[in-house]
C-alpha cells in the first residue's frame, strides 16, 4: 500500500488562459486583475501566483464557487493542464519539467483522479473500468482484475463487477469512479468535486466512506469543492479560491474562527460552529474543574455540549494527546461559542440589515 | 461594350487547352500504366479469387456460410430466415451466378474502403488541418459524377475488374472517413480527459476508448459504404465488371422491362441483407447503452 510521504509543493504558479499567456505574466506580476486582462488583453487569468504545499497522507480541500480556478488548480497537479509559469515539486523533481513520457508515467504511478461527472468508460463494465489504470501501467488483465476485484469489494459494490455504468445510480457510479482512482494504488489522490453531483444523503455518505479509506490508507488527497460544509467536514487543511488567487488558508477551525476578508466572512456565517471548532480553541488552559466530565482535546464544541448535558454537569475537564490534564471549559461558553462569536455585531453591523 | 456574351477563351485556345492535358495525361497513361496496372493486380487476384470460391462451391455450402455470417452479425433468426429465402429465390430466377459476382465485388471494395477509410477517419479527427484539407476531397468524390472519373481509371486500366473496384472505391469510401471521424470527435471530453489522467497514451486512448466508443457510428459508415457500393454495380458494369449490374444494363439498351425489375430487385434483396445485418451488428455494439438504471 502506498502511504503518501511526500509533500506537494506548488510555487508561484500562473495559468493564463489564451493564445499568448507567457507575454502577460509580468502584468499579472505588476498587479493587473483578472479583469483588466481581460479587458486589455483578451487573455483570461486561471490561476494568480499560487504558492501551496498539500502535505503528504492529508486532505487538502481547496474550495472555491464557480470560476475561481479550483478545477485548473487541481489538474495542473497532473498537468492534465499546461501551466503558464511556476513548479509544482513531487519527490524532488519538478511535473511542469518533466517530458510526456515522464509525466504518463507519473500519472500511471504516483496520481490517480475522481471526476466531478464520473466520467467512466460507458463501454466497459464494472470491473474493466477500475482495472484501467493499472492495465494502462502494463499490467496483466488477471492481476489487474484481481487487485481491482479487492477495491469493489472495499467501496462497497460486490456483485455488480459485470454491469455496466449506466446500469448504475449515480452514487454507485462514483464508486466506481472512486475504486477505479483507489485500484491504482498512488499517493495522490485527486478528488475534482467528486461527490458534487450526488444527493445530500449519498455525498454525506460518501464523505464518510472516504473518511474511513483515508484513516487507514493515508494518501495525499486534493479534494476541490464548492461546498463549505464538505470542505469544513474532509479537509484536514483548507485553501480558498477566489479569482485564481488562494485567499485564505489554514485548518477549517481556522478560517470560521479568523475568516481573512468579508468574503470568507459571508461564506462561514452559517456554518454550524459546533461541528468545526475544537474545545482546544476555546478552553480555559491550565484550569481544572471538579467533574467528572473528562474530554480530549479534539472534541468538538456540539460533542462536548453533549458529553455535559448528558452528565447534567456544567463544566468538563479536558485532556491532551497524552491524556493529561491541559485546561477546562465551562457549558456556557461551549454553547456561547457555538450560537454566535462574541464579536458578531461588532464586526459587520451591515450585514443583519441587507 | 458587349455584356451579353460572356468573354470566353477562344475557341482554338480552348480547343489546345484541351489537347494538352489529354496529350499529357496519355503519355503519362503510357509510361506508368504498366506499373500502375502491376500495382493493383492483388486486388484482382483477390476479387477473383472470392468469386470462384463463391461461384464453384456447391451452392447449399455458400448459401449456408452467408446465413452463418448474417446470424453472427445480427443474432436475429428474423433477418437470416428472410436472406435464405430471398437467396433461394434469386437462385431459383437464374440470377445465382451474377449475385456471387455481385457480393465479391461488393465485399472486395467495402474491405479496401474500410483499410483505406478508418485510418483516415482517424487521422481526420486528430487534427482540424488534416480535417480542413480532406473534407473538400470527399465532397469532390461524392459529387463529382461517376462517369467522370470512369474516364481517367479506364484510361489508365483498360476495361475490367480493377478499374470497376477503383471506381466504386472512390465513390462509396467517403462515408466510412466521414463517419470515422465524426465518431471519434464524439467521444466525450471527460471520458478521453479520464484516460488521459490515469496516464494512456495516444494509441491506448484510440485502441482503448475512442474507437470502442465510436465503433457503432463508424459502422453506420461501413453500411453507408456497402449501399453505395450497390449502387454503383450498374454504373461499374459499364466498365466491364460482370455481376448483376451488366444484365441491367443489357435491360436499358434493349427495353427488356422485366430483366431489368428482376437483376434489380436481386440488387435491393442484397442491399437489405447487407444493411439488415450490418445494422444489427452496429446495435449489438452499444449494449452497453441499453440498460438505463431506473
Amino acid at each position: 500500500m502506498a502511504e503518501a510521504v511526500h509533500d506537494i509543493q506548488i510555487n508561484r504558479l500562473y495559468k493564463i488562459f489564451g493564445p499568448n499567456g507567457a507575454a502577460h505574466v509580468a502584468d499579472v506580476e505588476a498587479g493587473m486583475t483578472k479583469d483588466e486582462l481581460k479587458a486589455k488583453h483578451n487573455h483570461v487569468l486561471g490561476l494568480d501566483n499560487i504558492t501551496l504545499t498539500i502535505p503528504a497522507g492529508r486532505i487538502q480541500v481547496v474550495m472555491g464557487l464557480s470560476g475561481s480556478g479550483k478545477s485548473t488548480l487541481i489538474r495542473h497537479i497532473n498537468r492534465l493542464i499546461e501551466p503558464t509559469s511556476g513548479e509544482i515539486l513531487f519527490e524532488d523533481r519538478d511535473i511542469v519539467k518533466m517530458s510526456q513520457t515522464e509525466l504518463r508515467e507519473f500519472r500511471r504511478r504516483k496520481t490517480a483522479m475522481v471526476f466531478q461527472k464520473f466520467a467512466l468508460f460507458p463501454h466497459r463494465t464494472v470491473l474493466e473500468n477500475t482495472s484501467y489504470g493499472l492495465r494502462v501501467s502494463g499490467l496483466s488483465t488477471r492481476e489487474a482484475e484481481e487487485r481491482a476485484r479487492r477495491w469493489i469489494s472495499r467501496v462497497g459494490l460486490d456483485g455488480f463487477e459485470e454491469s455496466y455504468p449506466n446500469q448504475l445510480s449515480g452514487g454507485m457510479q462514483q464508486r466506481v469512479g472512486l475504486a477505479r482512482a483507489l485500484t491504482n494504488d498512488a499517493e495522490i489522490l485527486l478528488m475534482d468535486e467528486a461527490f458534487s453531483a450526488l444527493d445530500p444523503l449519498i455525498r454525506t455518505d460518501m464523505q464518510s466512506v472516504l473518511l474511513d479509506l483515508q484513516q487507514e490508507l493515508r494518501k495525499t488527497i486534493v479534494f476541490i469543492t464548492h461546498d463549505l460544509d464538505e470542505a469544513l467536514r474532509l479537509g484536514d487543511k483548507i485553501a480558498i479560491l477566489r479569482d485564481g488567487r488562494i485567499i485564505q488558508q489554514g485548518t477549517g477551525e481556522q478560517i470560521v474562527l479568523r475568516p481573512a476578508d468579508d468574503y470568507i466572512s459571508s461564506f462561514v456565517q452559517d456554518v454550524k460552529r459546533g461541528h468545526v471548532i475544537t474545545v482546544r480553541t476555546v478552553m480555559r488552559k491550565g484550569e481544572r474543574a471538579d467533574t467528572p466530565v473528562t474530554l480530549p482535546v479534539t472534541a468538538l464544541l456540539e460533542e462536548a455540549a453533549r458529553a455535559m448535558t448528558d452528565a447534567d454537569i456544567n463544566r468538563a475537564n479536558i485532556t491532551g494527546k497524552d491524556g493529561s490534564h491541559v485546561g477546562m471549559i465551562t457549558l456556557k461558553k461551549c454553547v456561547a461559542e457555538m450560537i454566535a462569536p462574541d464579536d458578531r455585531e461588532a464586526v459587520d453591523p451591515e450585514a443583519q440589515v441587507a | 461594350m458587349n455584356l451579353v456574351d460572356f468573354p470566353a477563351m477562344s475557341r482554338g485556345d480552348l480547343r489546345d487547352l484541351r489537347i494538352g492535358v489529354d496529350t499529357a495525361f496519355r503519355d503519362f497513361t503510357r509510361a506508368y500504366g504498366e506499373t500502375l496496372e502491376q500495382m493493383f493486380h492483388p486486388i484482382q487476384v483477390l476479387l477473383i479469387f472470392i468469386e470462384n470460391l463463391l461461384i464453384d462451391s456447391p451452392w447449399i455450402l455458400v448459401l449456408a456460410a452467408i446465413s452463418g455470417l448474417v446470424w453472427a452479425l445480427s443474432r436475429s433468426a428474423k433477418i437470416v430466415a428472410g436472406t435464405v429465402i430471398a437467396l433461394l429465390l434469386i437462385g431459383y430466377f437464374g440470377m445465382w451466378e451474377d449475385t456471387m459476382r455481385t457480393i465479391a465485388m461488393v465485399a472486395v471494395c467495402t474491405l479496401i474502403a474500410v483499410v483505406i477509410g478508418i485510418p483516415v477517419g482517424i487521422l481526420m479527427a486528430r487534427t482540424d488541418r488534416a480535417n480542413q484539407l480532406i473534407t473538400p476531397i470527399l465532397d469532390m468524390m461524392q459529387t463529382m459524377p461517376s462517369f467522370v472519373y470512369l474516364i481517367p481509371v479506364v484510361m489508365i486500366f483498360g476495361l475490367g475488374k480493377v478499374p470497376g473496384v477503383i471506381a466504386v472505391v472512390i465513390y462509396a469510401v467517403p462515408p466510412v472517413i466521414r463517419l470515422t471521424n465524426l465518431g471519434i470527435r464524439q467521444v466525450p471530453a471527460d471520458v478521453l480527459e479520464a484516460a488521459e489522467a490515469f496516464g494512456s497514451n495516444p494509441r491506448q486512448k484510440l485502441k482503448d476508448v475512442q474507437l470502442p466508443l465510436a465503433l457503432p457510428t463508424i459502422m453506420a459508415g461501413v453500411n453507408q459504404t456497402i449501399m453505395m457500393s450497390l449502387a454503383m454495380v450498374v454504373v461499374a458494369s459499364m466498365i466491364g465488371v460482370r455481376g448483376l449490374g451488366q444484365p441491367v444494363l443489357q435491360a436499358i439498351n434493349n427495353q427488356y422491362f422485366t430483366l431489368g425489375v428482376m437483376n434489380g430487385l436481386a440488387i435491393v434483396a442484397i442491399a437489405i441483407i447487407f444493411d439488415r445485418a450490418t445494422q444489427a451488428y452496429g446495435k449489438r455494439l452499444q449494449k452497453h447503452l441499453e440498460a438505463e438504471h431506473g
